[in-house]
């Protein structure tokens, strides 16, 4: 056990301080989950991959630095410390990116993953339908060979920012007659294909964050499968274990959160005063998230020893969402009658309250997480 | 940056793991308790045999030279069979108080050899510390006067005993005169060696904690795989699996915080208090919440005497207090986390 940065890891923050000081957006970018703010994050992510910031544990050839996990962490600690925007494209980069170097031919990775980096392609995600949520295997939409493509007929749902983004890839049944996880087919589908309409859901917030797709004789190549026909339960489940796991939530946003709650505690004295219970919650959530980030050094460090990381994916998902509640939930009990205000200085907090209520939801619902721990970490039985 | 332990601490750990799993059950813990002395010789030998008491003892003094990592995964183990106070704290937290005396210190000469071997049982008081366990049969104290620290042979005490809920402990009300004779350090030296007992008690107590929260854990997932209501096993509901889900997410949770503040105390790091604070509040928790989501899927079988889970259960709810209750280690991260000028946030987690 050494739980110090060596002298590279150390000149590496320094470099990537240095670049963020040098390169951050003068003023805040608008909220990703509108138009004009969807295409401000675009072009920062495209900022970014420019200087090769943008995915830096790939390789060069693919727009990243090779970093290992430490150094990626150490990239996440500076980035959401010094209060750079949200990824806008998290779901192509974190998600399908693994699942393509994983999975994709060599094809498909100089097609779409430098694009990815560089976010000029932007993805959604295609997982959920209207009968198939927790229940992921009671997919019904239809991927039907012909010739040289498949036809795509069906409805996905809950596809996060689908109204702005330029592809999306999901689970379709491929196999006619298939039941459960057998016969699915992971594909990838551009949104702008004939017969792909998309009609946006307002979210908690009144922004078009999330949508519903539908599928209406859409025509896909045969080279837009991922992995091979018939085996996307599998390819899927493995973007699964990505998503619960360390990429999607590093520890650093939520290190950044705590540390506003911290502010936010000293600049509400007088609420402490009448609730003095708060100065318990504000100290719980800031070992919190201590305590999520030592998780994530010790994980990395099992990693690089060659262990795997099976169901404690899903007690990280449960960390971080539960977390990230209890945080907003602090820092409305501190703000007190001006938590409530759409606008001025308090309303991120809003905006993250809001948000967080979706944690222990989506990436599958923490029901569905407390039922992996039981039956693959505690061998309870189904 | 390496988050891990080596092939030797953690082989060292399953071989004690399997050692305390013959020789310590329950069943044989239960005989042990309802003695008067509440303790076995014969136990306490069959551990010193297996390197346990030498287990932080300087190589040079006899024994095998490891620190306080090692001793964060020996503490579960010792949490999990529910080996009694005195081991940990003679072992672990008065070796530490011992190896911090100059060189040729008498006391350090004398004592390391006998606790290498096993001969030696102390027991420690600390202002933190109302009572001091093992009191009644320990062959030295330690004991803290103002800023000093003593070593006073058992026959220098007055004991009077008082009955804990954890069967397994022997507590004592101390009663005894300070002399020159019994002086170990004093001063600055003393309040340095009074606040390292302290951390090392807390992060011991963090660690048999979270030995506790395990073993009630898995006595908890056996039992609800075994017992069948409505034609099924009851670990089958939901209800039971979620309680029990999230148990294992605080047990994994607390691990990593115990293990930064044991690898911050084997340095010396500054922050090392406050780490090893961030550890007992974490693992209090965990075992605090495995007891009550383990007695709650035992039904009235968990509340019964018969079932083994009361030893742990009790013996989580009696530690949890010890070597510090849960104000004065929140007390000690607040002053910290509140104070002007704290670096807080991302990237800080490891600076000393």
């Amino acid at each position: 056990m050494q739980l110090t940065y060596t002298p590279k890891q150390q000149a590496f923050r320094a470099e990537v301080r240095a670049w963020l000081a040098d390169n951050l957006p003068r003023e805040p970018l608008a909220s990703y989950d509108t138009r004009e703010g969807f295409e401000q994050h675009r072009a920062w992510e495209a900022k970014l991959f420019d200087s090769r910031w943008s995915m830096v544990m790939w390789p060069a050839e693919l727009g990243g630095r090779g970093c290992d996990l430490i150094e990626w962490l150490i990239f996440e600690e500076e980035y959401y410390g010094a209060g750079a925007p949200m990824r806008v494209n998290q779901n192509g980069q974190l998600l399908l990116g693994p699942t393509l170097m994983e999975f994709g031919t060599q094809e498909q990775k100089q097609r779409f993953l430098p694009r990815m980096a560089a976010s000029l392609d932007m993805w959604a995600q295609g997982w959920s339908e209207p009968n198939a949520g927790s229940d992921m295997a009671a997919i019904t939409s239809k991927a039907v060979r012909e010739g040289d493509h498949y036809v795509i007929n069906g409805q996905k749902t809950w596809s996060t920012r689908a109204i702005f983004a330029d592809w999306l890839f999901g689970l379709f049944r491929s196999e006619p007659g298939s039941t459960r996880h057998h016969g699915l087919s992971f594909l990838m589908v551009p949104l702008d294909a004939p017969g792909v309409s998309i009609r946006p859901i307002k979210a908690l917030n009144g922004k078009d964050a999330f949508a519903e797709v539908f599928f209406d004789d859409v025509r896909v190549p045969l080279g837009n499968l991922i992995g091979a026909e018939g085996q996307g339960w599998q390819v899927a489940m493995a973007t699964a274990g990505f998503e619960r796991g360390l990429l999607l939530r590093s520890p650093a946003r939520f290190q950044h959160t705590a540390r506003k709650l911290v502010e936010l505690f000293k600049a509400e004295q007088q609420a402490v005063e009448r609730d003095p219970g708060l100065r318990d919650a504000v100290l719980e959530c800031w070992m919190g998230a201590e305590a999520y980030a030592l998780s994530a050094y010790h994980t990395v460090g099992r990693l690089a020893r060659g262990e795997t990381i099976g169901a404690e994916s899903s007690i990280n998902k449960i960390i971080w969402s539960e977390l990230d509640l209890k945080m907003h939930e602090t820092a409305m009990r501190l703000l007190g009658a001006s938590g409530e205000l759409r606008d001025g200085e308090a309303a991120g907090w809003l905006e993250g309250f809001l948000f967080a209520q979706s944690g222990p939801i989506y990436a599958g619902t923490n029901e569905i997480q407390r039922n992996i721990i039981a039956e693959r970490m505690l061998g309870l039985p189904k | 940056m390496d988050f891990t332990f080596t092939d030797d601490q953690l082989a060292f750990r399953e071989a004690i793991s399997r050692f305390l799993m013959t020789e310590a059950a329950p069943e044989m813990l239960r005989e042990i308790w309802e003695t008067d002395a509440g303790r076995s010789p014969d136990l306490r030998n069959k551990i010193a045999a297996q390197g346990l008491t030498a287990l932080s003892i300087p190589e040079e003094d006899g024994g095998l030279g490891m620190d306080d990592v090692a001793w964060a995964l020996m503490t579960q183990e010792l949490g999990y069979y529910a080996i009694p106070d005195s081991l940990a704290d003679t072992a672990y937290v008065a070796v530490g108080l011992l190896r911090a005396l100059e060189p040729g210190h008498r006391a350090r000469a004398e004592l390391l050899p006998r606790i290498a071997e096993g001969s030696l049982r102390l027991a420690i008081g600390h202002p933190v510390n109302p009572l001091v366990g093992d009191a009644q049969l320990a062959e030295v104290l330690i004991l803290t006067h103002g800023d000093e620290i003593h070593l006073v042979p058992r026959a220098q005490v007055d004991v009077q005993g008082e009955r804990s809920i954890d069967a397994s402990r022997r507590l004592g009300r101390v009663s005894w005169q300070p002399s020159a004779a019994t002086l170990v350090a004093s001063g600055e030296q003393g309040r340095a060696l009074q606040a390292h007992l302290l951390d090392r008690g807390a992060l011991s107590v963090a660690g048999q904690l979270l030995g506790l929260a395990q073993r009630m854990l898995d006595l908890a997932v056996d039992y609800v795989a075994q017992r069948k209501q409505f034609g099924k096993p009851i670990g089958s509901f939901q209800a039971v699996k979620h309680h029990l889900a999230d148990v294992a997410r605080h047990i994994e949770q607390a691990k990593p915080v115990l293990y930064r503040a044991a690898h911050g105390l084997a340095r010396g790091d500054g922050s090392a208090s406050l780490w090893v604070s961030q550890a007992r509040l974490a693992c209090c928790e965990a075992s605090w919440i495995a007891a009550r989501k383990g007695i709650q899927v035992h039904g009235a079988m968990g509340y019964t005497w018969e079932v083994d889970l009361q030893m742990f259960m009790k013996r989580a709810w009696a530690l949890d207090s010890s070597w510090g209750d849960r104000g004065v280690h929140k007390s000690r991260v607040g002053d910290f986390l509140f104070a002007d000028g704290t670096r807080l946030g991302p990237g800080h987690t490891f600076e000393d």
